[in-house]
């Protein structure tokens, strides 16, 4: 296409130039070197044909035009005082062309050829052209300079004549042009190629520089496109004047659209790629996997995964209803989260699988599935388990490797408290949290109780990088992914809630056999759950009941530092295990100084109407999600004790969901905790305090009491000794 | 964010999990269209939602030409009827800095507050009791809000470098900016992916408060039709701001620490930003010792 219409475009800028000049040439007869007829022939012959329609209607104006500016420039006083001129170098009236030729041309094309586009195509009027187009804009008041600048080139550079062999046309165009050119060539282009003549003959005014500063900007090639605004410009209004087009300045934008379009410029080759979007494509790659994931599996594969179990939940579903309630994530992301709980339900033995929500942190969110496996759990938990384990009994012993003679420390560290037994309690569930949906996801370790507590005494933004140390003041045992770990817990056990009659205990262990040793607090749906009205389900609280056991707080207060922090009951005292009902609500600090008798929290599916008040305020709020169409509402619960723990039910369905930033709600601001009471020193009693040093009277009374004990003594003595030996006789 | 392009701007903010309800969506559509013309604005935007304890409070605000002056500020319960809210003066926020907890959701509830004012009569104490109405504690605390920490995505940087008109804007870098509402907003093309990541390219805003405090060394570098307003990496304490990429890198989220719910996002090199609140409309006082 370029190929095609440049020398068209070509020839028709020659014969508008030899109109031009034509014209030019009519009013300027009197300089007599100028006048070529023979070469105007040519160009009308040329002309004849070509000349479309529209060229003919519109033509007079703009030749007439762009020759009048010459005469009214440069070209005037030319015209008016040719004598220093003309006579002088009459031979070389046709050579000025070449150089100043060279000098507008070359400075465009060392332009592209640096920029981007070296394009063979590029018809070379343009320069030319479009120094004419930009002509006409720039005020004449330097024309004095100008033409010095002209005189100059003209007398220094006659050596550059060899070079206009082109074509007999283009020499004439160009010997018109010179003149046309050469102010806008001694504006700017020429300080490129004749900058000491130009420069030092003519005092550049402010004028000047602006208006060179002015080109430079428009010269200026975009990294992007490659192009620069003076080309663009140029080959817009060529392209105007050679279409001619009914309402130019209507359909100015879609003329530059075109011939933005019109230059196909390939990609400039660089040696390195721009990285700048790199991870924009990394995280797309691995998203994408999990758009392929279905792909892969067989069919019968999927049919057999769906029969055997059916470990997926409905994210979709439960994310129309959440949108309802107007919580939840887009659309788009909540698929992607679908589609990676999926990818995590297919590679791991899970037997039930959850969304449980998204956490926030500073650098990055996490994303939280909630799995319980099917029957063989992994084994790396044993091993933290025993590593655990070791680490505590390798504390103990440092301190049991100390000298004999000198007091040991009594002080023994509080009891650690075990954790729980995977799939009970607090760690019934197992946890896996990714970044993103198409990161890896990675598993929670189990929560221990001092974990818990500690987690409770403190408030800390999540970061986003699991492996991140927690700083502070109770030192907290382990890093991110337990506190994270400690939240999720904390959470779970005091917002997730389900319609009152969905869950009922399991037969095998009532609710109330507390008893049972090891006993999970099990339960299992209602097969016979009729559902609620969601109306009640609004309008009473205790129609919904905790299905998670409540996080025992802190029992066992005689010594600062023994806590529980689980779900069941652990005797620390009897050092034996005793399991225990509890329920769950909002893990309260409740402070028991008796520390023998365990404590008991609310037993499990407790109405959430006995949550405890936060200070006057509800724990709970339900609503309605829509009061203009109630009939097909659903009931939105919302926790104010952990703001973005939300629930819905439409009466049948229920699920839970978390979103925020893990914290809990104080309407206090939050306090650090006391330092530790400061352990007493030992009461000053009869074996710190000591006698006074024995006077002289008291020693010397001694002796004389001594010798006396001595005196009587040996008498003694000897008559045992007789006794002795008599006895040994 | 801007009411008219609500549906885009709650897609691209959803990632901080509070949206609004097909039906709230809905109505405010098609509500704020309204206000926009009852009121006369010239552009209304969707403040956010403040979640009360029975209800939850919707805000709009209403914009005039002068983009930095005080915004008109109204607040529905049902997303359709919109009432105004007087404007905050300093006795009001002085009042409702002793009110802590939770709003109520109902703009007639009366906080009572019981403060003991020492009253040097004869040696006696004088108990007295001040009765702040919701109505006005909200207001207030919207006002601070919006003041402390709204930024807004730095169309003027943008505007500024690549469309050249700091040489305009030089000449009355004050007056020209604080007269002139986002004065090519529509030129602004969005922010580069490595300057989206920066906190310094968000701004405040609001007219500079730590800008004036700056020592001569540090006002130096700045230009001042860029630097007119406080730069949110300026922010006390440091770290009051997360910024995250996320979606790969299409969209840069700012969620405010200090002010937990607010979330302002943008789609780097395209023209869309905003910010929502949806949050309790409490301060996290806590935050040194969060981070």
């Amino acid at each position: 296409m370029e190929d095609s219409t440049s020398p068209k475009q070509e020839k028709e800028n020659q014969e508008e130039l030899g109109e031009a000049r034509r014209s030019w040439e009519g009013k300027t007869a009197a300089s007599p070197q100028y006048s070529e007829p023979e070469s105007s022939e040519p160009l009308e012959a040329k002309q004849g044909p070509e000349t479309g329609r529209q060229s003919r209607s519109s033509r007079p104006w703009s030749p007439q035009s762009r020759a009048r500016t010459p005469l009214g420039g440069p070209a005037g006083p030319e015209t008016s005082s040719p004598a220093p001129l003309s006579p002088r170098e009459p031979s070389s009236t046709p050579s000025p062309p070449a150089p100043a030729r060279q000098d507008l041309a070359a400075p465009p094309q060392s332009h592209r050829t640096t920029s981007v586009i070296p394009e063979a195509g590029t018809p070379h009027p343009d320069p030319l052209e479009q120094s004419s187009d930009k002509r006409e804009s720039i005020p004449l008041h330097t024309s004095q300079s100008e033409r010095n600048t002209f005189q100059q080139s003209q007398q220094s550079k006659p050596h550059l004549c060899g070079p206009r062999d082109v074509s007999y046309n283009n020499a004439k165009q160009k010997e018109l042009r010179f003149d046309v050119f050469q102010e806008a060539d001694s504006n700017s282009d020429c300080d490129l190629q004749l900058p000491a003549p130009g420069g030092s003959e003519g005092a550049p005014s402010m004028l000047e520089t602006t208006i060179q500063n002015a080109k430079a900007y428009l010269l200026k090639t975009s990294s992007k496109s490659g192009f620069n605004l003076y080309d663009h410009l140029s080959n817009m209004l060529t392209k105007i004047l050679n279409e001619r087009p009914e309402n130019a300045v209507d359909i100015f934008e879609n003329i530059s659209q075109d011939v933005k379009m019109a230059h196909f410029s390939k990609k400039f080759d660089a040696l390195h790629n721009e990285n700048e979007m790199l991870p924009t494509y990394e995280i797309a790659e691995k998203q994408k996997a999990l758009f392929l994931q279905g792909h892969l599996e067989g069919v019968d594969q999927e049919l057999e995964d769906e029969i055997a179990e059916n470990a997926l939940p409905n994210v979709m579903e439960s994310a129309f209803y959440f949108e309802q309630a107007g919580v939840g994530l887009g659309t788009d992301e909540t698929y992607r989260i679908f589609l990676a709980l999926k990818q995590l339900t297919d590679t791991h033995p899970i037997q039930r699988c959850r969304f449980w929500g998204k956490i926030l942190g500073l650098e990055m969110n996490y994303i939280v599935a909630e799995v319980e496996f099917r029957e063989g759990e992994d084994e790396e938990e044993v091993e933290e388990e025993d590593v655990a384990e070791e680490r505590d009994n390798g504390e103990s012993e440092a301190d049991e490797d100390e000298e004999d003679e000198l007091p040991k420390s009594f002080y023994k560290a509080p009891q650690a408290i075990p954790k729980e037994e995977s799939g009970t309690g607090a760690n019934k569930y197992v946890y896996f949290v990714c970044n993103e949906p198409g990161r890896p996801w990675v598993k929670l370790p189990p929560v221990i109780p001092a974990q818990i507590v500690i987690a409770r005494k403190i408030k800390k933004f999540f970061t986003g990088r699991l492996d991140a140390p927690i700083i502070s003041y109770p030192p907290f045992p382990g890093n991110e992914s337990n506190y994270l770990r400690a939240q999720i817990a904390r959470i779970s056990a005091g917002t997730h809630v389900s319609p009152l009659g969905f869950y009922q205990f399991g037969e095998e262990e009532g609710e109330e056999e507390e008893e049972v040793e090891g006993g999970q607090n099990s339960f299992e749906e209602n097969p016979d759950f009729e559902g609620i009205q969601v109306i009640d389900l609004v309008e009473s609280l205790s129609n919904w009941v905790h299905h998670v056991q409540h996080i025992l707080s802190q029992v066992g207060a005689l010594q600062f530092s023994i806590y529980q922090g689980r779900c069941n009951w652990f005797n620390s005292t009897q050092k034996n295990e005793e399991e225990e009902e509890e329920g769950e609500e909002e893990d309260e600090e409740k402070e028991e100084p008796d520390y023998i008798e365990q404590e008991v929290g609310p037993p499990l599916l407790t109405p959430i109407s006995e949550d405890l008040e936060i200070q006057n305020i509800p724990p709970w709020t339900t609503r309605l999600s829509s009061n203009l169409i109630p009939q097909y509402a659903i009931a939105v619960l919302q926790s104010n004790l952990w703001p973005g723990a939300y629930a819905f039910s439409n009466g049948k369905k229920f699920e839970n969901f978390y979103i925020g930033w893990g914290h809990k709600y104080s309407p206090d601001n939050y306090t650090p905790p006391v330092p530790p009471p400061v352990y007493q020193e030992y009461p000053s009693g009869p074996e710190i305090t000591e006698m006074d040093d024995p006077s002289v009277e008291e020693e010397q009374a001694f002796r004389a009491a001594q010798e006396a004990v001595l005196l009587a003594a040996e008498n003694e003595e000897s008559e045992e000794d007789e006794d002795e030996e008599d006895d040994y006789d | 964010m801007d009411a008219d392009s609500l549906l885009l701007s709650l897609e691209l903010a959803s990632g901080s999990g509070q949206g609004l309800s097909p039906d709230r969506r809905a109505s405010l559509l098609t509500s704020l269209m309204l206000v926009k013309r009852d009121y006369r604005y010239d552009r209304v935007l969707f403040w956010g939602r403040i979640l009360g304890l029975v209800a939850d409070y919707y805000i709009a605000q209403g914009l005039s030409e002068d983009q930095l002056a005080p915004r008109k500020t109204l607040y529905s319960l049902n997303c359709t009827e919109w009432s105004l809210l007087p404007p905050a003066t300093e006795e009001m926020v002085a009042q409702s800095s002793v009110v802590k907890g939770r709003f109520m959701g109902d703009p007639s509830y009366e906080y009572e507050h019981t403060e003991l004012q020492k009253v040097n009569e004869g040696e006696k104490v004088f108990e007295e009791e001040i009765v702040v109405s919701e109505e006005e504690s909200r207001r207030r605390l919207f006002h601070k809000i919006s003041m402390k920490s709204f930024c807004s995505g730095l169309p003027y940087i943008e505007i500024v470098t690549k469309f050249h008109l700091c040489k305009n804007g030089r000449k009355g870098a004050g007056g020209f900016w604080a007269n002139h509402p986002f004065p090519a907003c529509h030129l602004f093309l969005g922010l580069s992916l490595s300057e989206a990541k920066k906190l310094s390219s968000y701004f405040h805003f609001r007219e500079p408060v730590e800008l004036k405090n700056k020592t001569l060394l540090e006002k130096a570098d700045l230009d001042p039709s860029l630097d007119f307003m406080d730069s949110l990496e300026h922010d006390i304490p440091k770290g009051s701001w997360s910024i995250q990429m996320e979606r790969g890198n299409a969209l840069v989220v700012l969620r405010s620490l200090l002010w937990p719910g607010l979330t302002f996002y943008h789609a780097p090199r395209t023209k869309h930003y905003g910010y929502i609140y949806v949050g309790t409309g409490e301060k996290n006082m806590d935050l040194p010792f969060m981070l």
